[in-house]
């Protein structure tokens, strides 16, 4: 195998809600920006059909081609715009723009002119441009001529609208409103009053929308007020009418397709439909999880959807009833739990939603779901103190899930609470087991469970900074009337009231590795005895792990200073140490190998190290411009097989990081593309069905076994006229019994009816029987199918098709032979 | 879209012994009526024939008792010497006892002299007891022997000297005829059959046997002696099944519960333990004022009756459940309300519409949900809710300050309704689980109703109180801490070489003093 070299790669986890959403024209697909890439999302089934990628920078705006509703504009950074086949995920077209776009606009009626907005020279000026698009066959095509709409627009799309038929543009921004009337080529400018009353502060314009049939703009302001603006057309006699339902911002507002019904939504994460612009007659959607971005609404009318601040899209249904959602990695918090694995679903764990735990699926790039752990009403994020669920652990491979969550109001406040979870095969979820409330006095710095395989009872240490590390045991709690089992506190260790700041089992369970501050303190795991102590009096530990495999006698800390050391638990000495100022030091579960993070001013370096030798069997410098704050290994599931020494720590797992502006990156030698959508490769959007993961395993086979049923029908299938289309035994059935003749005079009439005309072949039942074998061939091989190729599948259908050939062919001989047969003797019964 | 989130309500482990079926079960008894006997009480013994009167031996004399009487009914006292074990037969109609004379009598209900006289032991029988076929008496006796008696001929039929030592107690099996067991003081329990001239079955407890008792399968086995009942597993050949160390002196007395489901055991320790036959756990523990010599249960567990070493035998009866039944009973919604539009049967066209299951939600939720706060806040200071469940009210006043609106909730009430939030606080502030948020609590309504001080007397009052309690708690702690203090200095002196032994007992202290810092900042407001 050809050696490739390891690159740093982005790996998903995109944002989902930079742009509004936009809907296909039959609502059936939904696209939305997500980085560099277009996604293409089923409305109904929430499954990604299709990664629109080809653009080099972050994609900025994206909408439908008027002329063409099969097709998708999308503008990006890179100063592009494309035109996509989005049904196939084809690149049609791509016109070279040149400068940054940072949103697109197609007005209704225009002819291949589209309005962009553009950054001038100076940083935060943007300039709204019209472009007209040359109709050319080749691939790219140069569109470099910019013709100059309206200066000192806003950046986000958000605050520019196109009036209906495309005769005017309303742009806000601060305290304005200008309405450029394109035919007239004048401009309106209205202001509110401005900063000077302290009452009018927050007047600004935060979104505009414009009525779809009428003339009338309808703008959103950060006070929470909703202003609907008409006769606009004079400076002097314009009139405006108030909504005010938010309490905050407005973020945005969109006008249903007739123009009947206005929807809003901001901070309160309530969509809000304003009937017939009125302000009595409203509805309301609550609860919709957190901060409504962007809302859009289909052309067909009878969906909306609304993006969220949590990196979400919900599917609305006309009638305000959520369908779906659209769930990317939540990112906007900060993490404070760090990156885990889960050893169940091999799902990346980490906080997300205020409250919630998320499992993120690095393969589909979707969030697997969501598991809430403070179970508490969320209002909204507006300067309230939230719970928040700051360290959580699995353990026993995926059996345990500890979380804690605080709440500090003030230094002297903190409410601690800890919970540990259980999973239940049953319901194939975490359930609640044991809550703790006040666990320790102080902040609770690290957790961690004793994985061995050797331990029957799990065990869990908290350390904490009120200067104590706890032992959590499982205790038996079941007595005859219940079966309960319960976490208890088993023991409370302390060294000299130093602060406890990090706590590590070794790999077998034996030893715990405890820091106070300076100081390493290492424990029998089963009589907690203090068995010895490290000090290097340079600075406090700031991570602790043991080695793996065959370098368990190690145990490595890094210090606030900068160093790393490795003491040798069998001569209780320091090995060696080495100046590093190590932000992220990880053990791979899997190997005996450690990754180590740097930091320095240039950006962050990554060391791979055993820690049985001082030397970096790799490094890579510059790994990200910014600070790593953490790094996980996560298993492969196919290992990879890399053979040069450098790159053999790739092969059992791969090593996934998040910076501090949270893009989470990975090592890999494929390129994104490759990487990123192993299933959603064999997605084929069909156009009747919804895509399910389900339709795509069944889908195939449904399709052949139709086809080929088809074709047997029409060779040799003749249908048996169903019993009720007999007309002799429908009289039978429906003729009351008085007045029926004998039995043994119908009996002949009756037979009779039941025979077949000699034109007919009864071999109904004989193709149905293949069809059941063949069901069960197809059967088995869907169990198989997963990671099978499609050769194989489509030799056993091959198979199953001779097999129908032959046994008919047989039958029908057989079945002539019974026709020749004489069935007069029945007629003398 | 997820709905509303209920309030969680903190919930505090309930101090003190569990609340179960079992508790419930055995608790349900009236309070028990003393009798006086003349000496310590030996045996109890329920006829099994309505309508269930019970004998008693004690010293000399049997009294039988009827279900309610104080007063024996009947007494047979032609003893000349300690009388022991008087058993009712499978009819009711006879009672046999043992005497310390080594005298086996054999009584009619109704009568007075002795039917029967079997003589032929030459000590004292502790134990007798009738074989299920009604006819025959097994007894035990000091001088070894076990002996089988025919009652209508009152000759003795066999004689078994298997025992080493004191046969103190024995049990006739209630399905084979010829099947009984003895315990003897030589730590064994033989069974025997009257076939044969041999034991069939010997088993050793391990200390001088006081009771056994078969189980009316006659599978199971069970015999007490020291502190240990063991129950034996008969058709295993008699293997050990379970070996049960809950009293702390000898036990001297079992008893099954009428369903089979309970074992009760009685012992010196005073205390009466009640057993899940299928766990073998305890389920449920029975104080008396002296040690129990013996224990019967009437059927259907209607009475318990217990007699001591004393001479006193407590009766205790169940309490009556018609009567509860009717206090309860409630006008309850019609069965048609319940199926109400449940019961349409849907057509070929009908097109079902399912509405999501409304969730039921607490009063104070439904506030909470529709923003409500003040009304939430006075649901939960209801006196009902106060004195009932004051961790609602607390959990209420922790979530509204987690919506930042607990001052809002707090302001604007009028005389009557601080002076509800002024008892609610003055009630609760002290105790550690509620403190952290109650504190906070306290400090807000200082906050908001200091400008109005001076304005009511009643609210006046209410201030002045709670200054008090918190003053007082201040003195409390800083006791609390000046003990700590001293603790620590005696832990140090003592184990100066073992530090972590040490550090495992200071923490329990601990959460005592974790409300102390915040409260001096409330005195000062108050005065």
């Amino acid at each position: 195998m050809v050696e490739e070299s390891v690159r740093v790669v982005r790996c998903g986890g995109s944002r989902l809600n930079f742009r509004r959403a936009l809907f296909s024209a039959d609502s059936k697909y939904i696209f939305c920006v997500s980085g560099d890439f277009v996604k293409v999302y089923s409305s109904a089934t929430e499954e990604c059909v299709h990664v629109l990628h080809g653009h080099e920078n972050v994609v900025s705006g994206i909408l439908l081609n008027p002329n063409n509703h099969l097709q998708l504009f999308s503008c990006s950074f890179d100063g592009t715009i494309k035109l996509w086949d989005y049904l196939d995920g084809i690149l049609i077209k791509t016109f070279i723009i040149g400068p940054k776009l940072h949103a697109l606009f197609i007005p209704t009626r225009a002819e291949d002119s589209i309005f962009l907005t553009i950054s001038k020279e100076e940083p935060d000026i943007f300039q709204l441009v019209s472009v007209k698009l040359p109709k050319s066959s080749s691939q790219d095509v140069e569109a470099r001529e910019l013709s100059f709409v309206l200066d000192y627009v806003n950046r986000s799309p958000k605050c520019i609208a196109f009036g209906h038929e495309g005769e005017y543009i309303a742009a806000v921004r601060d305290f304005y409103l200008s309405v450029y009337f394109l035919k007239k080529k004048k401009t309106c400018n209205f202001t509110l009053p401005s900063t000077k009353n302290k009452k009018n502060a927050k007047n600004r314009f935060t979104c505009v929308a414009c009525h779809p049939k009428e003339d009338c703009i309808a703008s959103g302001h950060m006070d929470g007020k909703i202003r609907l603006w008409r006769n606009f057309h004079d400076d002097k006699k314009y009139t405006y009418t108030c909504l005010h339902w938010h309490h905050d911002m407005v973020m945005d507002l969109a006008f249903t397709v007739t123009g009947t019904s206005l929807l809003s939504g901001g901070r309160e994460c309530v969509l809000v439909e304003w009937r017939e612009g009125s302000e009595k007659n409203k509805e309301f959607l609550p609860r919709l999880g957190s901060t409504i971005e962007h809302i859009s609404v289909s052309p067909a009318g009878d969906l909306f959807c609304t993006s969220h601040s949590d990196n979400k899209i919900t599917v609305i249904h006309r009638n305000l009833n959520a369908s779906a959602v659209i769930q990317g990695l939540v990112k906007d918090r900060s993490i404070s739990t760090g990156l885990m694995v889960d050893p169940r679903t091999k799902a990346l764990v980490l906080n997300g939603k205020p409250g919630h735990l998320q499992f993120y699926s690095l393969q589909g790039d979707k969030q697997l779901y969501n598991l809430d752990i403070i179970q508490q009403e969320y209002i909204n994020d507006d300067g309230l103190i939230q719970i928040e669920l700051v360290k959580a652990a699995f353990g026993c491979s995926g059996t345990w899930l500890a979380t804690v969550e605080q709440r500090q109001e003030n230094e002297t406040e903190l409410e601690l609470q800890m919970k540990l979870w259980t999973y239940s095969k049953k319901t194939q979820g975490f359930a609640l087991n044991t809550k703790i409330a006040m666990p320790h006095d102080d902040h609770i710095t690290a957790l961690c469970f004793n994985n061995a395989e050797n331990y029957e009872k799990p065990i869990l240490v908290t350390a904490s900074r009120d200067g104590h590390f706890k032992v959590w045991v499982l205790a038996d709690d079941s007595d005859i009337y219940k079966k309960a089992i319960g976490w208890t506190c088993d023991f409370v260790g302390s060294y000299h009231k130093y602060q406890a700041t990090n706590c590590c089992f070794s790999e077998d369970g034996s030893l715990l590795a405890v820091s106070f501050e300076e100081i390493v303190t290492i424990w029998d795991s089963e009589t907690w005895e203090l068995k010895c102590t490290f000090c290097q009096r340079a600075g406090k530990i700031r991570h602790l792990c043991f080695g793996r495999l065959t370098c368990s006698k190690y145990l490595l800390g890094t210090t606030d200073n900068g160093i790393l050391c490795c003491w040798n638990l069998l001569s209780c000495s320091m090995q060696w140490s080495a100046k590093l100022n190590v932000s992220v030091l990880e053990p791979d579960p899997y190997s005996d190998h450690v990754a180590a993070v740097s930091q320095s001013a240039e950006g962050s370096d990554l060391f791979v190290f055993k820690p049985s030798e001082p030397r970096p069997l790799y490094i890579q410098k510059n790994v990200s411009r910014e600070e790593v704050q953490w790094g996980v290994f996560v298993p492969r599931d196919v290992p990879g097989s890399f053979t040069s020494e450098a790159y053999q720590w790739l092969n059992r797992s791969q090593f996934y990081f998040l910076t501090k502006s949270q893009s989470l990156l990975t090592f890999s030698t494929k390129s994104p593309e490759e990487k990123l959508t192993p299933t959603s490769k064999q997605l084929l959007a069909e156009e009747s069905l919804p895509t399910t993961p389900f339709s795509l395993i069944l889908g195939k086979h449904r399709q052949q076994q139709d086809s080929r049923l088809n074709e047997t029908s029409e060779n040799e299938l003749i249908q048996l006229p169903l019993t009720e289309n007999i007309p002799a035994i429908n009289e039978l059935l429906h003729t009351p019994a008085h007045v029926l003749p004998s039995a043994s005079f119908l009996c002949s009439l009756f037979i009779n009816s039941l025979l077949l005309s000699k034109e007919t072949k009864s071999t109904e039942e004989i193709p149905d029987d293949v069809d059941m074998e063949e069901k069960e061939e197809s059967d088995s091989s869907d169990e198989e199918k997963d990671f099978t190729e499609k050769a194989q599948e489509t030799n056993t259908t091959d198979l199953g098709e001779d097999v129908i050939h032959q046994l008919s062919k047989s039958e029908e001989k057989e079945l002539r032979k019974f026709r020749k047969v004489d069935y007069s003797w029945l007629a003398a019964l | 879209m997820a709905g509303y989130k209920p309030v969680a309500i903190q919930t505090y482990p309930v101090l003190g012994e569990k609340i179960t079926q079992d508790t419930l079960y055995w608790n349900n008894y009236k309070t028990p009526v003393q009798i006086k006997e003349f000496g310590a009480v030996s045996k109890v013994d329920f006829s099994p024939q309505p309508p269930y009167n019970y004998a008693v031996t004690a010293s000399s004399r049997i009294h039988i008792y009827g279900r309610y009487s104080q007063e024996p009914i009947k007494t047979f006292s032609r003893f000349k010497d300690t009388a022991y074990c008087a058993t009712f037969r499978q009819d009711g109609q006879l009672l046999v006892a043992g005497s310390e004379d080594g005298v086996v009598q054999l009584f009619d209900i109704s009568g007075r002299a002795p039917l029967r006289q079997f003589e032929g032991h030459t000590k004292a029988v502790h134990t007798v007891d009738f074989t299920a076929d009604k006819y025959h008496v097994v007894s035990g006796a000091d001088d070894y022997t076990v002996k089988l008696w025919d009652i209508p001929n009152s000759k003795e039929i066999q004689t078994f000297r298997e025992h080493s030592d004191y046969v103190r107690c024995g049990c006739a099996s209630k399905l084979n005829p010829d099947l009984f067991v003895t315990g003897s003081y030589d730590h064994t329990v033989k069974m025997f059959d009257a076939r044969t001239n041999k034991n069939v079955l010997c088993v050793e407890h391990g200390q001088p046997v006081e009771s056994v008792l078969l189980f009316p399968s006659g599978g199971l086995l069970v015999s007490s002696g020291g502190r240990y009942v063991k129950v034996w597993d008969m058709l295993k050949g008699g293997q050990l099944l379970v070996s049960l160390k809950n009293h702390h002196k000898t036990v001297t007395c079992l008893c099954l519960s009428s369903s089979g489901q309970r074992l009760l055991s009685g012992s010196l320790d005073r205390k009466v333990k009640v057993y899940s036959t299928t766990s073998y756990k305890v389920v449920h523990s029975f104080d008396y004022a002296a040690s129990i010599l013996s224990l019967a249960l009437s059927h259907e567990d209607e009475t318990i009756v217990v007699g001591m070493t004393n001479g006193i035998l407590s009766v205790k009866h169940r309490k009556s459940e018609a009567k509860k039944e009717s206090l309860s009973r409630r006008r309850r919604p019609a069965y048609r309300t319940f199926v109400k539009g449940k019961i349409y049967m849907k057509q070929r066209d009908d097109i079902m519409i399912n509405r999501p299951a409304k969730k039921h939600l607490e009063w104070y939720d439904k506030d909470l949900k529709s923003f409500r706060i003040s009304k939430a806040l006075d649901r939960v200071l209801e006196p009902n809710c106060v004195i009932k469940t004051p961790e609602v009210t607390v959990s209420i006043i922790k979530e509204l300050n987690r919506r930042g609106v607990l001052a809002n909730a707090l302001a604007g009430r009028d005389e009557k309704e601080i002076t509800r939030v002024l008892n609610f606080l003055i009630r609760n502030l002290s105790q550690p689980r509620f403190a952290p948020v109650l504190i906070n609590a306290a400090e807000i309504v200082i906050d908001i109703y200091l400008p109005v001080i001076g304005q009511s007397p009643v609210v006046d009052k209410k201030f002045i109180v709670l200054q008090g309690l918190v003053e007082k708690e201040i003195d409390y702690q800083r006791e609390l801490l000046e003990t700590l203090g001293m603790m620590d200095m005696l832990f140090a002196t003592m184990s100066r070489n073992d530090s972590v032994s040490l550090s495992e007992n200071v923490p329990a202290e601990l959460p005592e003093k974790t409300e102390s810092p915040c409260q001096p900042g409330d005195t000062d407001k108050n005065s």
